[in-house]
């Protein structure tokens, strides 16, 4: 690998780091927390065509979408003058596996080092990658992020039940932005650990809302993990359903984190290869899925929301369609969902992916057929994402599904 | 008392139609017309004449149309999408019908009625059928209906991708240049878009039963009509084409206003109609010139670089021909010794481009000064051949030499060539007065050039003034880049946004020039490209795409007034720098009588098949082409250079040959993927173990057919469909099971961060087994398992194979047994590829190695472009030959895939051999391709080596990929002679 800047002890002190915006609840969250542990971060949240453009003048245009998007996000921002551009560095998550997506932190580079060599390029990730920097999730850490996903995921679940149906306007949004304060600053007092308490506190909050008892079409949205969550990639996907009249259904962040868990143990027994760090994630795992299956118990307690997916469940459902050998990009995750989504009566389902996506070749597209078969009534839509991709044209066949929908 | 009717609205891509029903639900009215993109003045006028003629009448109505919605939107009138409205009118009129086929300007869709209803649009590639027509019709120089008439008189189909408009536009092209009758073409394009629709929309579900076909093409097209009745095998009963077509769509619209909508008062909905306003903010560019004075500087600068010009019918003296036999237009210069004009002629060549040049010719023996004499004449361009053997040119060169001629002659220093054509995008880097690189567009960006030409005449305007209406724009859209299919409906939003025509034509020449900079430059500066720029080309006279470019680089460059006429200029440049004693062109008696016939044939060399087209010259001469290699032309065999590609495939495709005597059952083996390098691992796995094991026939075409119907994503590589076809193919030999592991890493072999497989070779089978219903656990056999791992081959194997009593101990021994096989096969291309390399090291031939994957050793895949290369005399190896040679240290990338790291390494190797270049293959869809070409270029342009990549796909004809061959042989000996 060539030389390039890196990420030392004293730029805690001086940087800015950029992070770019995927879930805007969830990385409010992280970012608080970073805070802590004394990073300074900022969350991009630009959507000008100037993000798109620095995308694909950075960028080999057959690139993924999501790449596209981060690395021209960076870029303006970089070219905006609105940082010191020797005072800021660039974090980016890095999976690992064997999708393109491994490769995003290589293209940013190439394209920011062009024009700012200075800017450090920081690896977010589990699997050990780039040891050299100063940049590092400790244990601690790495439990807190996971309090941060646990409560970001509550939140946005519980946003998507009550937004639809709330006769008055935007006291969800109020309820949520309350709650996203409260969470920072929990984090920052230790509180957060208190999790039966609060999640029923947010519970009971958001059980307060006034709303509507009219039923709502619910589309259920999967997809690969950028496209499938950020506003800027699908063009605002929930905002128009529920212009649309209907009640969008996101899975978990929580999923795809226990999927890439599982992922190293279940390889492990594919091939006969089992390490200390098979052991290590195993354990992991196991520490993941009794906090979900307490946040499952509360939920259920309180009575009137749905509950996430049990993972282990979602395991045993894709097992029906797929292996679990399937793991790069988000493997067989999007049809264990999608089967998920469809047996717990969102018959309605956008699987969002970036133009050419290759994994979801196979587990998107690949899968539907399988799914169907399973549910007819089941209501299936891939929709593709792409700079030159017009909103006209991917709203029209969401709006073909929706009448597919309310024909039954 | 006031009656009551139901209106139903179709606004189209292209058209709007409407259609009033009565009480009954019976059509008393209905109109079908083009809209030209003026769509709320079309649908206003139609509802004025409705109003008109039921003066008292309540209607409820309805919107529908991929047009309407941001229409219905805007007015505040109820919308009901059009699949679901083509559902409701069907139900209605045609309650038995098992499948609905509906295609229109811009989508394409499929409702299944039948055991499970479902319905489907085409994705957001592959857009255009109606419009793709309309547009394949302006190529040929016909109108649609024209088109129609000619498909009725095909002798024979070519294949023709059908992916979408503009890969099919890169395969007709090079078809019209050699000569193919048009009628064929015309009846290829429609099986194209047949094709699409079979395997792009109903991917997987078969089309059967009672099949109803709608939207306008398919009620105006008869041979449209009859290419599917064949393709899908449906009698007169079965196949239905109801006379309201047109219109259905709208009627089923109206149907749906029926049932619940409000009656209102058509002047009402007028009123709502003139208020409603394109409302949703536009993404604007920058201006290209804020006002007059600005222009008149531009053009001014631009006028220094202009020829002499002297007069055809008063020069005496030698005189020069140069031919430029481009893809869509034909362009010709005569000039004298020092290079002053004395004729040129630039115009479409209508598909006819040999009758063309006739005729010009005709037209300068005829109009010249008697003491005029043509002392030599050279061609280039895609046509380069034909018209040498028909007209006897002296010289053929490749495009890029005429045009690196031409520029020079303007300015002898030029660093940095850009020509923008109808269809290509060419850029040349020029260094130490030799062209150091080429850069070529894909297929996904070609095209440009015509689109906006089409474009402007599809809006009523011809070219000339509708690039002049942009260069004032107040708004210049911005239109995106990824391709004209996706302009295309940028446009469409647009448009229907309220842009006027001035910002649409600015925005066009703007998305030009950013295809050209970001997906063919490629630059990362503009320092990069040096200081001398020329531009050329007939895109290049527009000036609002002129200016485009000077603000996109923010640099002014050079525009030769005869920019469209660069290559022709060039090759009389070359003709008379290199004129022989006597020239050999057609004399002007010999052309008076010249005429020809054209004849298509397949020719029955090899298994190739290759689609030949036979000109039939009136001296009874001859001129073959679409060959690949000379034994279509009719021509001997010159070189036996070898190839490894042919090598490689041929000791895959006899792997097979050895089997046990008394097998316990079959095995199928694919020929796809992986197979093709590890079909050795396999057949003695399974040989040991006393299997019989059978592969899957060679690929081609049929094979692809028969595995149409279960491919599940039409954007996914070409060798990965060819995969389904294979599966078909063992089914039919009646295996006793198929075999097929899942593999997520492959062998590590090295000197890499990881050693997985793509996502498409790891998985497929996954994919397979979904959607192929014939498929199950017991004849389809994926266990996972990891090569790198001989313990984990042997457990997996044995649990899989449990049935037949196989024990892990036989595994064991079969696994071992096969790891030397592949180990043997391995070092076999090794050898062989040394001792290639040595033959063409003793015969003084430069060696390519053809890089890609080792499923690109397919016929159907590679469509023999190993021969070509051979035939141009050089000798192939492979990547897999070499890569053990060379050694990579700081890529810039994260080196993860096992047959991708061979491409690194092989390119690294590369550099340090003066005899080699590396080409590299890469399949359309593949995404990873997008890392590893920007890093190969690297690795090889840093130590001075020429990159050049083939992207293939299942278009089979070569012209592109000739042309870049070609040139790069051409820089080759330019960079030996210096």
């Amino acid at each position: 690998m060539a030389e390039h800047a890196k990420f030392t002890e004293e730029m805690k002190k001086t940087h800015t780091i950029l992070v770019p915006n995927m879930l805007p609840v969830h990385f409010k969250l992280f970012i608080s927390m970073f805070e802590q542990y004394g990073y300074h971060m900022e969350l991009l949240e630009t959507t000008s065509r100037a993000v798109v453009d620095e995308g694909l003048k950075n960028v080999h245009n057959d690139t993924c979408y999501p790449a596209l998007l981060v690395i021209g996000q960076f870029l303006e921002a970089l070219k905006s003058g609105r940082y010191d551009v020797n005072r800021v560095a660039l974090l980016i998550t890095q999976t690992g596996g064997g999708c393109r997506a491994s490769n995003y932190i290589h293209l940013l580079r190439k394209a920011v080092e062009r024009e700012f060599p200075q800017v450090p390029v920081i690896s977010l990730n589990f699997s050990g990658l780039e040891k050299d920097s100063a940049f590092r999730i400790t244990p601690p850490m790495f439990l807190k992020l996971l309090y941060g996903v646990l409560y970001g995921d509550l939140l946005m679940s519980l946003y998507n039940q009550c937004k639809p149906y709330e006769l008055e306007r935007d006291a969800t949004d109020r309820c949520l932005a309350k709650w996203q304060k409260k969470l920072e600053q929990s984090f920052a007092n230790g509180d957060y650990l208190h999790t039966g308490r609060n999640y029923k506190a947010i519970l009971d909050d958001f059980a307060k809302l006034e709303r509507s008892k009219v039923k709502k079409i619910r589309v259920g949205i999967v997809g690969e993990i950028y496209v499938k969550y950020s506003p800027l990639a699908n063009n605002g996907l929930e905002k128009f359903l529920l212009s649309e009249g209907c009640e969008p259904v996101v899975p978990a962040l929580l999923e795809f984190v226990m999927y890439c868990a599982v992922g190293t143990v279940v390889d492990a027994k594919l091939y006969d290869h089992t390490t200390n760090m098979t052991r290590l994630y195993r354990l992991g795992y196991k520490l993941i899925y009794s906090r979900l299956k307490q946040q499952i118990r509360i939920v259920k307690q309180h009575g009137v929301f749905e509950p996430p997916h049990d993972f282990e469940e979602v395991r045993r459902t894709a097992d029906e369609y797929i292996s679990q050998g399937v793991s790069m990009g988000e493997g067989w995750l999007i049809p264990a969902e999608m089967a998920m989504l469809a047996e717990s009566g969102t018959k309605n389902i956008i699987c969002a992916q970036p133009f050419g996506c290759l994994p979801n070749h196979i587990v998107a597209k690949g899968m539907s057929r399988a799914i169907k078969q399973k549910h007819p009534d089941a209501n299936i839509v891939a929709i593709d994402y792409d700079p030159g991709a017009t909103r006209v044209n991917q709203e029209n066949r969401i709006k073909l599904m929706l009448s597919n929908a309310r024909m039954e | 008392m006031q009656t009551q009717y139901s209106l139903g609205i179709d606004v189209g891509s292209t058209t709007v139609k409407t259609v009033v029903i009565d009480d009954a639900k019976q059509i008393i009215r209905s109109r079908y017309q083009r809209h030209y993109s003026r769509i709320k003045e079309t649908v206003s006028e139609q509802l004025e004449q409705i109003a008109e003629e039921y003066p008292d009448s309540l209607f409820t109505l309805c919107i529908t149309g991929s047009a309407g919605l941001g229409l219905a939107n805007h007015a505040d009138l109820p919308f009901v999408q059009e699949v679901h409205a083509a559902f409701i009118a069907v139900k209605q009129a045609y309650p038995d019908t098992d499948v609905v086929i509906e295609l229109g300007g811009e989508d394409a869709k499929i409702i299944f009625l039948t055991g499970g209803v479902e319905q489907r649009m085409n994705g957001s590639c592959a857009g255009g059928t109606g419009a793709f027509i309309d547009q394949m019709a302006t190529l040929l120089g016909v109108t649609a209906d024209e088109l129609d008439r000619l498909a009725l008189q095909a002798e024979q189909v070519y294949p023709i991708a059908s992916r979408c408009g503009v890969f099919a536009k890169s395969d007709i092209q090079p078809l019209l240049n050699q000569g193919a009758r048009r009628e064929d073409i015309s009846a290829s394009i429609f099986q194209a878009v047949v094709d699409q629709t079979v395997s792009g929309l109903a991917q997987g579900r078969q089309i059967q039963g009672k099949v109803l076909f709608l939207g306008g093409p398919l009620s105006f097209q008869k041979g449209l009509r009859k290419a599917f009745v064949q393709t899908l095998g449906l009698d007169d009963a079965h196949a239905v084409f109801p006379d309201t077509a047109p219109v259905f769509v709208a009627y089923g619209c109206a149907l749906f206003a029926r049932e619940g909508g409000t009656p209102m008062r058509l002047s009402d909905c007028l009123e709502k109609l003139k208020k409603a306003r394109g409302g949703e903010q536009r993404m604007t560019g920058r201006r290209l010139f804020e006002d007059r004075s600005e222009y008149e500087a531009f053009i001014q600068r631009h006028k220094q670089h202009d020829l002499k010009y002297a007069d055809l019918h008063t020069y005496t003296g030698d005189a020069y021909l140069g031919v430029d036999a481009g893809s869509t237009t034909t362009k010709l210069v005569l000039i004298t010794g020092k290079g002053e004009l004395l004729y040129s002629h630039y115009a479409s060549n209508q598909g006819q481009p040999l009758d063309k040049i006739a005729e010009k010719l005709r037209e300068i023996y005829r109009e010249k000064n008697p003491g005029l004499r043509i002392r030599a004449s050279a061609v280039t361009g895609y046509g380069e051949e034909l018209m040498k053997d028909g007209l006897g040119m002296d010289f053929g060169i490749v495009e890029t030499v005429a045009h690196y001629r031409a520029a020079s002659y303007f300015c002898p220093d030029v660093d940095f060539i850009i020509d923008i054509g109808g269809q290509d995008i060419k850029c040349f880097k020029i260094k130490n007065h030799t062209i150091d690189s080429i850069m070529l567009n894909e297929a996904c960006s070609s095209g440009c050039g015509s689109f906006i030409q089409s474009f402007a005449q599809a809006m009523g305007y011809d070219i000339a003034e509708f690039s002049q209406l942009g260069l004032f724009a107040r708004n210049p859209v911005d239109l995106g880049s990824r391709c004209t299919v996706f302009m295309n409906s940028s446009v469409k939003q647009a448009q229907k946004d309220g842009a006027t025509v001035e910002d649409i034509s600015a925005g066009l020449s703007a998305s030009i020039i950013k295809n050209a900079i970001y997906k063919v430059i490629r630059a990362k500066s503009v320092e990069e490209l040096g200081q001398n720029i020329v531009v050329q080309g007939g895109t290049f006279l527009n000036d609002a795409v002129l200016r485009s470019f000077e603000q996109e680089l923010g640099r002014n460059v050079i525009r030769p007034a005869i920019s469209g006429l660069m290559g022709a200029f060039g090759a009389a440049l070359y003709a008379m720098e290199h004129q022989k004693a006597e020239s050999t062109l057609i004399s002007p008696e010999a052309l008076a009588d010249f005429s020809y016939t054209t004849r298509a044939a397949t020719c029955k060399g090899c298994t190739a098949h290759c689609s030949l087209s036979i000109v039939r010259f009136s001296d009874g001469h001859t001129h073959i082409s679409g060959n690949r290699c000379e034994k279509g032309a009719g021509k001997a065999k010159t070189s036996s250079l070898p190839s490894m590609m042919a090598n490689k495939y041929d000791i895959i495709l006899h792997t097979n040959d050895t089997q046990p005597e008394h097998p316990k059952a079959s095995v199928g083996l694919p020929m796809a993927l992986s197979f093709y390098e590890q079909m050795p691992f396999w057949h003695t796995f399974f040989t040991t173990l006393g299997f019989a094991t059978v592969r899957s026939e060679e690929s081609d075409r049929s094979v692809y057919y028969k595995g149409q119907h279960t491919i599940a994503s039409d954007t996914i590589c070409y060798p990965a469909k060819l995969t389904h076809g294979h599966i078909e193919s063992l089914l039919e030999q009646n295996v006793d099971f198929i075999f097929y592991p899942c593999m997520s890493y492959n062998i590590d072999e090295g000197e890499n961060d990881n050693h997985y497989n793509c996502p498409v070779v790891a998985y497929y089978p996954e994919l397979l087994k979904a959607n192929n219903p014939r498929l199950n656990k017991q004849n389809f056999r994926f266990p996972y398992m990891d090569l790198n791992q001989p313990k984990n081959v042997a457990r997996v194997m044995q649990e899989a194979l449990a049935d037949y009593g196989i024990t892990r101990k036989q595994t064991k021994a079969a696994t071992e047994a096969a790891f030397a096989a592949q180990k043997q096969y391995r070092e076999q291309v090794i050898a062989q590829g040394q001792q290639v390399i040595a033959q063409a090291r003793a015969e003084g031939k430069p060696i390519i190695v053809l890089a890609g994957r080792p499923y690109h050793i397919d016929p159907e895949i590679n469509h023999g472009i190993h021969k070509l290369i051979t035939s141009l005399g050089m000798a192939v190896v492979t990547e897999d030959c070499v890569a053990h040679l060379g050694h990579v240290h700081d890529l810039q990338i994260l080196n993860q895939w096992t047959y991708h790291a061979r491409l690194y390494r092989a390119a690294e190797y590369v550099t340090t051999q003066p005899d080699m270049q590396l080409v590299q293959l890469v399949s359309f869809g593949c995404g990873i391709d997008a890392i590893t070409t920007d890093e190969v270029r690297a690795i090889l342009e840093r130590k001075g080596k020429f990159y050049t990549q083939l992207k293939i796909d299942e278009i089979n004809n070569l012209g592109a990929a000739k042309i870049r061959l070609r040139s790069l042989v051409a820089a080759m000996e330019h960079g030996a002679e210096q």
